[in-house]
């Protein structure tokens, strides 16, 4: 299946892009996700994951078509 | 209810104003209202600017259920949120959180419960200009 993957703030830089189509197997998570877009790095202990533009556990499963993003702690306001 | 996340400048007063011009008058006894300010410090280092990151989509989203959630919990007439994006100088407006209610209650109690989670879950990142470079702020400070 295909999803769609969004790295925001840091992550943005500390991937080297702003985001990627990613081909995965039908059974994948957004940690799954995460290993393939980022080129195998260790997702850091404090990033937040929205699948579909809701915030979702790491270990949520995606499906096809999805958009899966990624971004450190929000610093709004 | 009214959320708006916009790249310009913005006057909050005049936000207020106009937004409060479409409120029925009588109707509401108390407006409560949160504008939060760019600083020129942070952590100790000088300040010289900042853009603020969103998530197109899913930031607003987010602004209109905090909205959703507050009016299902007190008694609420209206909301209006603004939020700045983009390149920010100190001094500028960041965030405009104002409720109008019947009661006093409803509207700071509501007003807070937007601004805090507002800061605590809405999708916002910041980056700060100092004279040692760009740095992104790694977390909000807790408001309670």
């Amino acid at each position: 299946m295909t999803v769609s993957v969004k790295f925001f703030a840091s992550l943005k830089d500390q991937i080297g892009c702003d985001g990627a189509s990613v081909e995965i197997g039908e059974v994948a998570t957004a940690a799954d996700v995460w290993l393939q877009a980022s080129g195998g790095k260790p997702m850091p202990d404090n990033v937040l994951v929205a699948i579909n533009m809701e915030y979702a556990d790491r270990n949520a499963e995606v499906g096809n078509g999805d958009e899966v993003a990624f971004f450190p702690p929000v610093t709004g306001g | 209810m009214a959320v708006e996340v916009r790249e310009q400048a913005f006057d909050p007063w005049r936000e207020m104003a106009d937004y409060e011009a479409r409120q029925t008058a009588g109707a509401y006894g108390a407006t409560a209202v949160f504008v939060g300010h760019m600083r020129d410090f942070n952590e100790g280092d000088a300040v010289q600017g900042m853009t603020l990151e969103h998530y197109p989509g899913m930031t607003e989203r987010h602004l209109e259920a905090i909205c959703g959630r507050a009016a299902d919990q007190w008694d609420l007439l209206d909301t209006l949120v603004v939020h700045r994006v983009g390149d920010l100088d100190p001094g500028d407006p960041i965030v405009l959180v104002a409720v109008w209610s019947a009661h006093r209650k409803d509207a700071f109690e509501a007003s807070r419960f937007i601004m805090e989670d507002l800061k605590s879950e809405a999708p916002f990142w910041k980056k700060e200009r100092t004279e040692a470079g760009d740095r992104w702020v790694e977390k909000n400070t807790p408001g309670y």
